[in-house]
């Protein structure tokens, strides 16, 4: 079992990125009730945004130092685009049939891909992503990649920082008001509209941090890469809860655990042998997501109630 | 609840758009050849994606061969002409493409594909079409000796299929032997993609450097998408190996030796030809000191080669010629020797059963080409063995090691 502590931590460490993700799902469906699947898109474009920026820095220019500028371009450009899709692609569907609004996702979804794809430079195979150099640290018998103490520190801010938001200030309030009843906001004097846009752009911003984790940590980022984690994300959100967004970090976090312990020690069980390794984690990990929808279809932490924003 | 019903037709939804997403776009162009008849060679490898490096390199060695063919008058009275298409590989665009070229009787040999999961999809439209199909990259055992080859139960799959790579099971077994006599290695771990191609060098290599005495400390199998092998890694290095193997393309080979790296696995990672690629490096700031093997001997070091590197270059494509290059262009000139054959036989002249006596001339065809001498045995396979290991050094490939393996009786 000497590799336990080795194995949280990768867990954890992805797990937190999958939740950064999952925020942005679970927020825009605990207000709208749409699905947003061009949301693993939106992460996507926020690599390439945060690439673009250091492309466009001075070579030489030290990672640590080009870092936040990277944050702050990558977030700009998931949350332009996410943004935009709200105002272009979903509002016009506000009053259509559940359907509509969920093919025009996976149409932006293959869009954004084609996008990147056909003009971003080189951007039909894989780019690389800055890395920081030096040795990792040795962290209570596991090993952390620099790269990846960005991720340990980003995701506790950004959900203390959602947390307070959500709870203490009049557009949190607001949210909230609007995730319950949007009829009811309304005539309350809420401008819903906004509230929409600013949830989508919330979870465009948190997709953005959660790429710039994802390119730190793989050192690439490349057209496709949204596909797989928005799926995980969305199954992360599902398992923590939809619309609830600590329920989507604790999703993330228990996808993201389940996956590298299943990785490590399924096949240790007798019998289970061929069961076990690295190519079977994504099947355990839809086995934990249908057995915590049996026994709680509303997830780790959903609520029939009030706290959805 | 209607979320629940809501979530499961989105479920359904997104299954049938992953299907429909992989759709080919079909371009049109028609030929016209008066006076002068065209043939026409397929061409099918992946030019765009993540294996577009690969790729690329063999769409413009086999433009280059149809050119020089064309420049010199090869074959008197005939003009060839490349039809690219792209793949993506995925092997139901492959067979799209085998299909459309198929269909089109002036083309009389396709080359390619690139993977060999896409050639089994495309090896039945090559036979019920009759027509060629040569792949300078697959390697897959499976694909010319059918399923039983390990019982030693061999029998041609494809009269119509051919290839001027040599197959894993000499390629694994090479990289078995190498890791074992030359490197010195005890232990090693074992890492597959799930692939056709990855799997079965995998297990080549398993065998050979099992039976040699080597001891095989854990297997592993990944997904050829995944990019985040952390799991893996911790597992590998509580399994203390000196060499982790891995069977698979570059895509994931790259951050999968990088994670190792950064993991505290300091032991160099070794594959195959599908790891062999500029690209390799370029994804991968660890990767000094990795092994990859390649068929045939590094076209630099080649006498035979140097033509092909100086008109490569000439040429001026934009995109290098990679792993595959050499092997590419003397698969097209296979064919393209194939087809003056053909035509030497009736006169001057194209017969009307072309595709067919194409065929048969192939199975007949010897020449000294850019990978040494090109021919082929009873089951399409090349019979030149030649395989070269490759060690990443100060940011390049650099040849190690070459040799003949010829381990294998295949009478």
């Amino acid at each position: 079992m000497s590799e336990l502590p080795q194995q949280l931590a990768n867990g954890l460490i992805l797990g937190a990125m999958y939740g950064l993700i999952a925020i942005g799902y679970t927020m825009v469906y605990g207000i709208v009730q749409l699905i947003n699947f061009a949301h693993g898109e939106i992460f996507m474009v926020g690599g390439f945004g945060a690439l673009s920026v250091y492309l466009a820095l001075p070579t030489g220019t030290s990672l640590a130092l080009a870092l936040p500028v990277m944050l702050l371009g990558g977030i700009a450009v998931s949350v332009l685009v996410g943004i935009a899709a709200e105002r272009f692609a979903y509002r016009p569907l506000r009053g259509a049939p559940r359907l509509a609004p969920l093919i025009t996702a996976i149409g932006l979804s293959i869009a954004l891909q084609q996008a990147i794809w056909k003009w971003y430079p080189d951007g039909k195979q894989a780019r690389v992503f800055p890395q920081f150099k030096g040795h990792a640290f040795d962290i209570l018998g596991a090993t952390v990649q620099r790269g990846d103490i960005f991720v340990l520190i980003a995701a506790p801010a950004c959900m203390i920082a959602l947390g307070f938001f959500v709870a203490k200030t009049r557009s949190g309030r607001a949210m909230q008001a609007t995730a319950q009843d949007p009829d009811t906001a309304k005539l309350m004097g809420i401008n819903t509209d906004r509230i929409i846009v600013l949830a989508f752009a919330i979870g465009a911003a948190f997709a953005g941090v959660a790429a710039v984790a994802y390119g730190l940590r793989t050192g690439e980022v490349q057209f496709r890469m949204g596909f797989i984690m928005g799926l995980k994300a969305f199954t992360a959100a599902v398992l923590g809860g939809i619309g609830n967004i600590y329920g989507a970090m604790l999703g993330g976090v228990v996808l993201g655990i389940a996956e590298a312990l299943a990785t490590a020690y399924i096949e240790e069980i007798p019998g289970m042998q061929q069961f076990g390794g690295g190519a079977w984690k994504d099947v355990w990990a839809f086995v934990l997501l249908i057995l915590v929808l049996l026994l709680r279809p509303q997830g780790l932490l959903g609520e029939r109630v009030a706290d959805r924003a | 609840m209607r979320h629940r019903s809501l979530l499961i037709l989105t479920t359904a939804v997104t299954a049938g758009a992953l299907t429909l997403s992989a759709c080919g776009s079909r371009g049109d162009d028609n030929k016209s050849g008066e006076g002068k008849t065209t043939v026409v060679i397929g061409l099918d490898a992946p030019t765009t994606g993540e294996l577009s490096a690969l790729g690329l390199g063999i769409r413009n060695s086999a433009q280059l061969a149809v050119d020089n063919a064309n420049k010199s008058g090869e074959v008197k009275g005939v003009t060839f002409k490349l039809e690219a298409l792209d793949d993506k590989a995925l092997p139901n665009v492959g067979q799209q493409n085998a299909t459309k070229l198929a269909g089109d009787k002036d083309v009389l040999g396709i080359v390619g594909p690139l993977n060999s999961g896409v050639a089994q999809s495309m090896q039945q439209v090559s036979k019920q079409n009759n027509v060629t199909l040569i792949s300078p990259a697959n390697t897959t055992p499976d694909l010319t000796q059918g399923p039983d080859w390990k019982k030693n139960n061999r029998v041609r799959q494809f009269p119509t299929y051919f290839r001027t790579a040599t197959t894993d099971e000499v390629q694994g077994a090479f990289d078995g032997q190498y890791a074992w006599e030359k490197m010195k290695v005890k232990k090693a771990y074992v890492i597959d993609d799930q692939k056709t191609y990855g799997v079965g060098l995998a297990s080549s290599f398993k065998d050979q450097f099992s039976k040699l005495g080597g001891k095989i400390v854990g297997t592993e199998h990944v997904s050829p998408d995944d990019r985040d092998f952390k799991a893996v890694v911790s597992k590998v290095k509580s399994a203390k190996p000196d060499l982790v193997f891995y069977g698979g393309e570059y895509p994931a080979s790259g951050p999968l030796s990088q994670q190792l790296k950064d993991g505290g696995v300091t032991v160099p990672l070794m594959g195959g030809d599908g790891m062999y690629s500029g690209d390799y490096i370029k994804l991968n700031k660890k990767a000094q000191g990795d092994y990859a093997s390649s068929v045939g001997k590094p076209v630099e070091e080649l006498p035979s080669a140097k033509k092909f590197i100086a008109d490569y270059k000439a040429a001026g494509f934009k995109e290098a010629y990679e792993a595959y290059g050499g092997s590419t262009y003397d698969a097209t000139w296979a064919v393209i020797q194939a087809v003056k054959q053909v035509v030497g036989d009736n006169g001057g002249k194209l017969p009307d059963d072309a595709r067919k006596k194409v065929v048969d001339a192939m199975n007949k065809v010897t020449f000294d080409g850019v990978t040494g001498k090109v021919a082929f045995d009873k089951f399409g396979d090349t019979t030149n063995t030649m395989i070269t290991a490759y060690q990443v050094d100060k940011g390049a490939w650099a040849s190690r090691f070459s040799a003949e393996f010829k381990k294998f009786d295949k009478s």
